[in-house]
């Protein structure tokens, strides 16, 4: 890569990040550059939000149907299965698989309420709450020529 | 309370924190020679291994091999120690920079605050070094951003114990004693041995430049095999594998060539130059695969952006990389 190739597609990171990228002077010698982006980065990275944003909406979709307790929701929004998350509390998975059941939600311990909201640092009162509708994440300004 | 570190902005976290560790004791250390006598270029398609139950792609050598093979090499000494409890985990950290030791610490980066939202996954492996703290909050320096970065208590303890595969457990380290002259010449023949043993002569077919050729035969495969849906979602797996995580372009092949560059200049051998070039125009080719790829998950692909055209170019880098080993290998002897 020459240093006039160096990609600047803003998207991914906001703007006063920038990346370091390896590319190469007139000489050929190589130099460090800064980076704002490169767009097949910012697709892809795109891409793996799309998958994360199909998990939220499937876990809303299950809470609203009274099938999951809002905790879908917030393991679904940290990137979370019951794996990392019996992990992250301490507890087994199979507690964790409970706890997603709105009746076994509803008679939580305050203790394990709290437990749960300070892993996703959130409130208690936060951790009861889901929203209505999909809110899609977005990171990335959409650029002109984008669809 | 804070320690005079210089914060030097890199590309890849392990490198650079590797280099600016060195670089604080006065060891003139560049990130790409950290790399490169640290053997971090690497190639390996693990398909039983899964991110996000996807198949793992890594360019890169195992957490933590560039800094312990770097040191080893160099003669330094480092202090490495793991926690199972938090308030002991930050109690060292704390006495250590209260010492004026700047310390390295492996976190996940989901948890750390000053993340562009679009960068925060659940990965265990982001390096960055301490180097000062005012009350709760830490002084950072993270090697992938510009400038040093605040993080408050809370958040690097929830980092620093992150959990999940390759959790960190709290590990901390730092050098403790470095020798006061040090030859780059030998260790960097060691590092260039030991690389193009490992990208040549590894006998699995999923490493090393047979990896790369065994991952092209799948790709071909993968539409059909898949289906399409999948087929993309392992790419872009694989491209951000190549590329997001703080590579410097073309999945470490460029760094590499930078560190080649520099290394010719050392050990005062010119065809290092010359391999340097030609592991530059692999980096190259990374980045068209990278490319096509992309255009391929856009659902913008042409006819001749298909999987077998991907496929043809990994098979390309395969073959320039084995020449650059080969040739290597052969200077090194």
């Amino acid at each position: 890569m020459k240093i006039n190739e160096i990609p600047q597609d803003r998207g991914m990171m906001t703007d006063d990040v920038y990346e370091i990228c390896y590319a190469v002077d007139d000489e050929g010698r190589y130099v460090l550059a800064a980076s704002a982006g490169w767009e097949p980065k910012n697709i892809t990275n795109d891409q793996a939000w799309k998958l994360i944003d199909g998990q939220v909406a499937k876990a809303l979709k299950g809470i609203h149907a009274g099938r999951l307790s809002p905790l879908a929701f917030h393991m679904a929004k940290n990137q979370m299965n019951t794996g990392l998350l019996a992990k992250y509390a301490g507890f087994s998975r199979w507690r964790v698989k409970r706890h997603l059941k709105p009746a076994v939600f509803k008679r939580l311990k305050p203790a394990v309420l709290e437990l749960y909201s300070d892993i996703f640092k959130i409130t208690m009162k936060q951790l009861q709450q889901f929203p209505e509708k999909m809110d899609h994440l977005k990171h990335r300004k959409l650029q002109k020529n984008e669809d | 309370m804070k320690i005079d570190f210089k914060h030097r902005h890199s590309a890849h976290c392990e490198s650079g924190v590797s280099s600016n560790l060195l670089f604080h004791y006065g060891v003139d250390i560049s990130e790409a020679m950290a790399f490169g006598i640290g053997g971090g270029i690497f190639f390996g398609y693990l398909p039983f291994i899964k991110v996000n139950k996807l198949p793992l792609t890594t360019f890169r050598c195992e957490v933590g091999g560039i800094f312990k093979r770097l040191n080893k090499k160099l003669g330094v000494d480092v202090y490495w120690q793991k926690f199972h409890n938090q308030e002991k985990a930050m109690d060292a950290l704390d006495r250590s920079l209260e010492e004026g030791i700047p310390v390295g610490c492996r976190t996940g980066g989901y948890w750390l605050p000053y993340f562009p939202s679009a960068f925060r996954f659940h990965f265990n492996m982001h390096n960055l070094v301490v180097f000062g703290k005012e009350g709760d909050e830490y002084l950072i320096s993270d090697p992938v951003f510009p400038e040093p970065v605040m993080c408050h208590r809370k958040d690097l303890i929830k980092a620093r114990f992150a959990k999940g595969a390759l959790a960190p457990k709290g590990t901390m380290y730092y050098l403790t004693s470095i020798p006061e002259k040090i030859d780059f010449a030998p260790p960097i023949i060691k590092g260039i041995k030991e690389t193009c043993r490992r990208m040549l002569k590894t006998p699995v077919p999923i490493i090393g430049v047979k990896g790369i050729r065994f991952l092209a035969n799948r790709i071909e495969k993968w539409p059909k095999k898949l289906g399409k849906r999948k087929a993309i979602l392992h790419l872009v797996q694989l491209i951000r594998m190549q590329e997001e995580l703080g590579t410097g372009g073309g999945g470490f092949r460029f760094m590499y060539a930078a560190f080649l560059q520099e290394a010719a200049g050392i050990l005062k051998e010119n065809c290092l130059l010359d391999l340097s070039r030609k592991m530059t125009s692999a980096g190259d080719r990374w980045r068209e695969f990278a490319v096509i790829g992309s255009r391929n998950c856009k659902n913008r692909a042409t006819e001749s952006d298909s999987f077998e055209a991907m496929a043809d170019i990994l098979r390309d880098c395969a073959n320039r990389e084995a020449e650059v080993y080969q040739e290597l290998m052969a200077v090194v002897k």
